[in-house]
């Protein structure tokens, strides 16, 4: 944003009007931050596929330009060409608005991202609810797809998409308190400089955990891609869309994993925060590139390695495991937070990395305590349902032993 | 003002956002081939025609889902100014968060016991 | 700057309420169900840039959160689900006249509410003097001499909107 004012100033004091100028250096800022992710989505098709390959055990695109690099723009050009079919009796302002706006709802997180210490969009006061109030946008648009296609099956499956998506969100909300919560303020940049003492990804590993669980689920990556599945149901509810606006769902969906890594590191791994950062910007964006994509990394691991789950199994896990690990992890936080105010171990000053220790691992102590309570309590869940098959095979077995 | 400036940013970012990924579809609506016929447009039911209206059975789970979530999502908004101030309060802050967020887990506990969050 | 005798804030000020009457209109006029909700949810994004307007920008991000991502929602599910795909349309009532007196009786009610300040005793001109922080309202929610309690029985509503809803469609499923 400052830099945006100041460009503002250079072209007033260059005679143009200020208003104008002001509205230009906006303008230009928003293209600047929202062709970012657009970009890096090019180079991300290119990594999924490397690396799904690498997974399975094969080599992955490599025939076009170096080790393949070149592959997306083969894809783009091919995607290009492709005609657009529009299905007969489609709703076509709702059908053609509803790829843009699904990718739109990705973009806009950008805006609030803090980059560097010095750049970012803008800083709004808001900036973690923002990032979940556009988050909802994107289940809008979703929907919007699938009725727009006038095939019941593309319905069908964007209403399964939406019941994912919504309930997802729940855990993905509680889950983001807790580091507004600790830092104090809702502002990313705020969060990201209130992990200069310890980044929250230890003070709160719960909360990494149910974010990145639930950020998985919001994207509809494994283990949670039963719509997508391209073997199920006939590829959901964008079946009827061909071409580039296949495409952007595409590309959304990968920008959209990315964008949930950065904001993993923003709120929970420190964000531009390393050595030199202050010095030199350029290294900060380096940093928060860099762990954004270990966390990318992750996800794209779990993604190839793990079985889907079945939407009821999905909706099972949401709303009786998620949703009551996320609310005990959020009281039992609270409470220590009070415990250690009372105690007398907050530290003096957050920046600190010694001062943070003690309430850094109380609060890791609490964690492990809810992990166990949850965890625990699934396993004698799961051990009753085994005693429960088991009592049901149990009188066949034993009709067989007298017949014998 | 400067307040209102970091919002002109946001709007102009709502404007702008969806016009660049339209930027591609349109390229692509004039580099690619148009020719519609019957068979390219009719609805893709495995290889099948359709009969019959298009009718998509009511599922009172959808509903039921959505309604869970509109509660919970009313309960995220006023836990969020609580979490925001939350460093600079004390134990009676936290016994009305307690109090507001065991209300709310009652109600879904009741849910779950009467089966409204299992799918059909 | 100032276009044409408009300040920024003016112009804006028009756009968001084109956005929100232009969208309550569709909403009212236009024949077709689906195309209905989204005009709905274009007056709604129009109210959330009147709250940012407004100096509220925490009530701007509940709006689009809670109206539109969750009550948008569940309109087009209640739309889409009872509703063929190829019959979206639905006929004007002929009794339009008599919801246009209740509406407009209302109207009034609260437009004379506003302008002479028969709520919380202060003035428009007043309200907009008031400047307060999101950190503010996390205070004034828990503070024991401010809005604890419509704080917690807020969370009763909740409670009681859950289970009636869970009620009623449990009544309708076994039907």
């Amino acid at each position: 944003m400052d830099c945006i004012n100041q460009l503002a100033q250079c072209l007033n004091q260059g005679g143009m009007d200020s208003g104008l100028a002001q509205f230009i250096s906006i303008f230009l800022g928003v293209v600047l931050v929202a062709t970012f992710p657009l970009l890096v989505t090019i180079l991300l098709i290119w990594v999924e596929r490397k690396f799904a390959a690498r997974i399975q055990d094969r080599i992955g695109p490599n025939r076009v330009g170096p080790f393949g690099l070149l592959q997306p723009i083969a894809d783009v050009v091919k995607l290009l060409s492709k005609e657009n079919i529009t299905p007969a009796g489609a709703d076509k302002p709702i059908y053609n608005l509803a790829p843009p706006f699904m990718v739109a709802a990705v973009l806009l997180v950008w805006a609030v991202i803090p980059l560097t210490p010095y750049h970012f969009g803008v800083d709004l006061e808001i900036g973690a609810l923002y990032v979940i109030t556009v988050a909802s946008i994107g289940t809008l648009a979703v929907m919007m797809a699938g009725w727009a296609s006038n095939n019941k099956y593309a319905l069908l499956g964007a209403f399964r998409v939406v019941a994912q998506l919504i309930s997802y969100e729940v855990p993905l909300a509680m889950a983001v308190l807790i580091p507004v919560m600790l830092a104090g303020s809702m502002s990313l940049q705020d969060i990201v400089k209130a992990q200069y003492g310890m980044w929250f990804v230890f003070a709160a590993p719960l909360s990494a955990i149910l974010f990145f669980i639930s950020s998985q689920a919001e994207t509809g990556r494994a283990p949670f891609d039963l719509l997508e599945a391209e073997s199920e149901l006939v590829a959901g509810f964008n079946i009827e869309y061909s071409g580039m606006k296949f495409a952007m769902f595409f590309a959304g969906e990968f920008m959209h994993v990315f964008t949930n890594g950065v904001l993993m590191a923003v709120l929970f791994t420190g964000g531009w925060i390393g050595p030199f950062a202050e010095q030199a910007p350029l290294l900060g964006l380096i940093y928060l590139l860099g762990k954004a994509s270990v966390w990318y990394m992750i996800s794209l691991w779990v993604r190839n390695s793990v079985p889907r789950l079945r939407i009821d199994q999905m909706m099972d896990f949401n709303w009786k495991f998620l949703v009551p690990m996320s609310i005990l992890n959020v009281l039992v936080i609270a409470f220590l937070l009070q415990v250690i105010k009372q105690v007398g171990l907050t530290p003096i000053d957050p920046n600190n990395f010694i001062q943070n220790l003690p309430q850094t691992v109380v609060l890791l102590l609490g964690n492990v305590f809810v992990g166990y309570i949850m965890l625990s309590w699934v396993r004698s869940k799961g051990r009753q349902a085994r005693a429960a098959d088991e009592a049901k095979k149990m009188p066949a077995a034993a009709v067989h032993a007298v017949g014998d | 003002m400067n307040v209102l400036n970091e919002w002109a940013f946001i709007g102009v970012f709502f404007l702008i956002a969806p016009l660049l990924p339209a930027l591609p579809i349109l390229l692509g609506a004039v580099f690619a081939p148009h020719k519609p016929n019957a068979i390219k447009t009719a609805t893709y039911e495995c290889g099948v025609e359709t009969v019959g209206d298009t009718w998509v059975q009511f599922k009172v789970q959808y509903y039921i889902y959505g309604l869970i979530f509109l509660v919970f999502d009313v309960e995220m908004v006023f836990l969020f100014p609580w979490a925001l101030a939350y460093k600079q309060l004390d134990f009676f802050a936290f016994g009305a968060g307690l109090l507001f967020i065991f209300l709310l887990t009652d109600a879904l506990f009741y849910a779950w016991g009467k089966n409204a969050l299992t799918w059909e | 700057m100032v276009v044409g005798g408009l300040t920024p804030q003016a112009i804006a000020f028009g756009f968001f309420t084109i956005l929100t009457l232009g969208g309550a209109f569709g909403v009212v006029l236009n024949k077709n169900l689906v195309r209905g909700a989204v005009w709905l949810i274009v007056s709604l994004f129009g109210i959330a840039g009147m709250f940012v307007l407004l100096s509220a920008p925490f009530l701007a991000a509940v709006q689009v959160m809670v109206y539109i991502g969750a009550i948008g929602i569940l309109f087009t599910f209640a739309v889409m689900l009872t509703r063929s795909m190829t019959n979206m349309r639905q006929r004007f009532t002929t009794q339009w006249w008599s919801a246009l007196i209740v509406v407009g009786l209302l109207f009034v009610f609260l437009m004379s509410g506003v302008i002479v300040p028969v709520w919380g005793g202060i003035s428009p001109e007043q309200a907009g003097d008031v400047v307060a922080t999101t950190t503010d309202l996390g205070v004034a929610l828990v503070d024991g001499n401010q809005f604890v309690l419509p704080f917690e029985v807020a969370s009763l509503l909740l409670t009681a909107a859950i289970i009636g809803a869970i009620v009623i469609a449990r009544q309708h499923e076994e039907e």
